[in-house]
């Protein structure tokens, strides 16, 4: 497997604390990843570093087969090269239905005047349904995002990152305000989608990750302190001092 | 799916009762009107009207930027004077030139072309003691070149604003200043004698269209108003086509979640700069419309409460809904003219008089406040919740 996004020795401070310090993390093609760790850990910072919302003071942030640096990159060249992101709070346009989320996300140009003579076509409309089946809101197409319930929005902004046909998925805290049910769909929904993408989830719900099944990697102070699987990291006695508690 | 996605834009799209409402509405006037009907409507009160469909394109403009973009530009009103100023020139130029012609047909030998520019720099810049032509006019005689100013200056003076303070990400009440700050500087320099302009004397004259002294000042004010009701109509029709589209989608998802637009990978700036640069090309055809019908421009008019005024008139007609603009723009700015313009009798309490000339400006602010309190999304947000009900 190669390497898809490799981040080196990346810090970053704001007003004098260090809120990731000496980061260096990589995750290969159709991998699928948990990131883990206490609140402050870093990981929210992390997604922002590599979406290109915040710049580091050093490291390097590398992508694809041809190493670019994302760095270099606009928040909106950086999801044109493929890395697409959830927030932790649900991000939508609340004032606009659910398909209209849909068509804004789909993959077509990014250039106003395209998008001011675009024609909805059945092919799109397809996309659009098809995506829609997949996080379970077929029922829901024309209602407005800021009326679903949260755990439907947290679908939604899934499904707008899926719209987006992206390498890599970050998808922060997917299961928050999810049913039991709905947890396990949505646990089902990741492991599809890293059979033909990567994904990185950070959760801090022990359940789910382990249902995930895959490597977690565990930060602390904006470090890595352990990657592995879920049982091997539970043993690590740094995790469980700060982390998972005595 | 496609039936209910569809018949949530089919509400929106008010382009059929807007036209027709206002070709109705020119209809009536000239039916009329002293030149070319039942002599019912005076001149002036007919460049009134025409005047109030300028301000109905202006708020068109304001709207798609503020209400539509979020962008709350409180410069708009600048973008509107520049327009005024570009047909200005070539009014007061050809206007100038052809009387200095015609006063010396009767002499022996024919003025030279210097002779006449000298004549005309005399008559233009002589209030501002000058009388040399300004480079700036250089282009005054040829209509077409200012016709594509109007287009021209205000896009560019916009695309430089907005790229300079969308780059660098000012959002707000932050780009609400700086826009004010805008126009404040723009209307200053204006006043200035030596910006070549005529200071604070502005551009007068502009009623009279040269070229065309054997039409009266009735037909000339018909031909304004429709010209000016066609204007209001197409642009009615470019504002609707790009909130329909999925443009529109963009830039309300901009104003209403901009972190979501652009880590859905669209380049915010790009979108905002498209928006605010049509804006202010809007508004400097309104502003080119309008001032010959007003007859004058000065720099007074890019003073910053115009443009607030404009902010003011779309709030009350109501934000992100095109008619409501319209509504707004209309109905303040008519009052806003019958309240300040003497026609009601002062009342006299006695110890106290009520002038209108004075308490207009209360009602107005009164007015803002009642429709932001109670009626957020001003009369359009009404008219809309009446349609759904029934």
């Amino acid at each position: 497997m190669s390497v898809l996004l490799e981040v080196n020795g990346i810090s970053v401070s704001f007003d004098g604390f260090k809120a990731i310090n000496n980061l260096s993390f990589s995750i290969s093609n159709r991998e699928l990843r948990a990131i883990i760790g206490p609140n402050g850990a870093g990981k929210t910072t992390f997604m922002d570093i590599v979406t290109g919302k915040t710049k580091p003071d050093e490291g390097t942030v590398l992508w694809g087969e041809k190493n670019l640096s994302l760095l270099r990159m606009s928040e909106a060249q950086i999801v044109e090269a493929g890395i697409s992101r959830k927030f932790q709070k649900p991000t939508l346009i609340e004032t606009q239905t659910v398909f209209e989320n849909l068509l804004l996300s789909l993959k077509k140009s990014r250039n106003p005047l395209s998008t001011l003579f675009y024609k909805l076509s059945i092919a799109d409309e397809k996309e659009i349904n098809i995506i829609a089946n997949e996080v379970n809101l077929t029922e829901s197409l024309s209602v407005l995002a800021g009326q679903l319930s949260h755990g439907q929005k947290q679908w939604l902004e899934i499904g707008m990152l899926l719209a987006q046909k992206p390498d890599l998925l970050l998808i922060d805290e997917p299961a928050a305000g999810m049913t039991a049910p709905e947890r396990k769909k949505t646990v089902e929904l990741l492991k599809r989608l890293s059979q033909s993408q990567s994904v990185i989830v950070v959760e801090h719900d022990m359940e789910f990750i382990k249902s995930l099944e895959c490597r977690v990697t565990v930060l602390h102070d904006g470090g890595v302190i352990a990657e592995g699987s879920l049982d091997y990291v539970s043993q690590n006695e740094k995790v469980i001092d700060v982390y998972l508690g005595r | 799916m496609k039936k209910d996605f569809l018949s949530h834009i089919d509400k929106r799209n008010s382009f059929f009762w807007v036209s027709s409402i206002v070709i109705l509405f020119t209809l009536i006037i000239i039916l009329l009107s002293e030149a070319y009907g039942l002599n019912l409507v005076s001149t002036s009160f007919t460049k009134v009207l025409g005047k109030t469909l300028c301000l109905c394109i202006v708020a068109l403009a304001m709207d798609l930027v503020w209400g539509y973009c979020g962008i709350l530009s409180l410069g708009h009103f600048a973008f509107f004077g520049l327009g005024g100023y570009m047909i200005g020139m070539w009014l007061m130029f050809e206007r100038t030139k052809n009387i200095v012609v015609e006063s010396t047909q009767n002499n022996v030998l024919p003025l030279t072309e210097i002779e006449i520019s000298e004549a005309v720099g005399t008559q233009i810049f002589g209030v501002v003691g000058g009388a040399e032509i300004p480079l700036i006019w250089s282009f005054a005689d040829s209509l077409l070149i200012h016709v594509v100013l109007i287009l021209l200056v205000p896009g560019v003076l916009a695309y430089i604003f907005g790229w300079l303070a969308f780059r660098s990400r000012v959002t707000g009440v932050y780009l609400s200043i700086l826009t004010q700050a805008m126009t404040l500087a723009l209307s200053l320099y204006l006043f200035q004698n030596d910006s070549g302009l005529r200071g604070n004397n502005g551009l007068s004259g502009l009623q009279n269209i040269p070229n065309l002294d054997d039409f009266s000042q009735a037909e000339l004010s018909i031909w304004f108003l429709v010209l000016s009701a066609l204007t209001l109509i197409f642009t009615y029709y470019v504002c609707n086509l790009i909130v329909n589209s999925k443009l529109g989608n963009i830039i309300t998802g901009i104003r209403d979640n901009e972190t979501r637009v652009r880590f859905l990978g669209y380049k915010v700036e790009s979108y905002k700069l498209f928006i605010f640069v049509i804006t202010a090309i809007i508004s400097g055809v309104a502003g080119a419309l309008y001032y010959p019908q007003a007859g004058i421009i000065n720099p007074a008019e890019l003073a910053p409460i115009a443009s607030i005024y404009l902010a003011v008139w779309v709030a009350i007609g109501g934000r992100g809904y095109l008619y409501g603009a319209l509504i707004g723009a209309a109905f303040v700015s008519l009052a806003s003219s019958y309240f300040t313009g003497g026609q009601i009798p002062n009342i006299n309490f006695g110890v106290f008089t009520l002038k209108w000339v004075d308490w207009w400006v209360v009602i107005l602010g009164l007015s803002f406040v009642i429709t932001t309190l109670y009626a957020p999304k001003g009369i359009g947000g009404l008219i809309e919740r009446i349609f759904r009900r029934n």
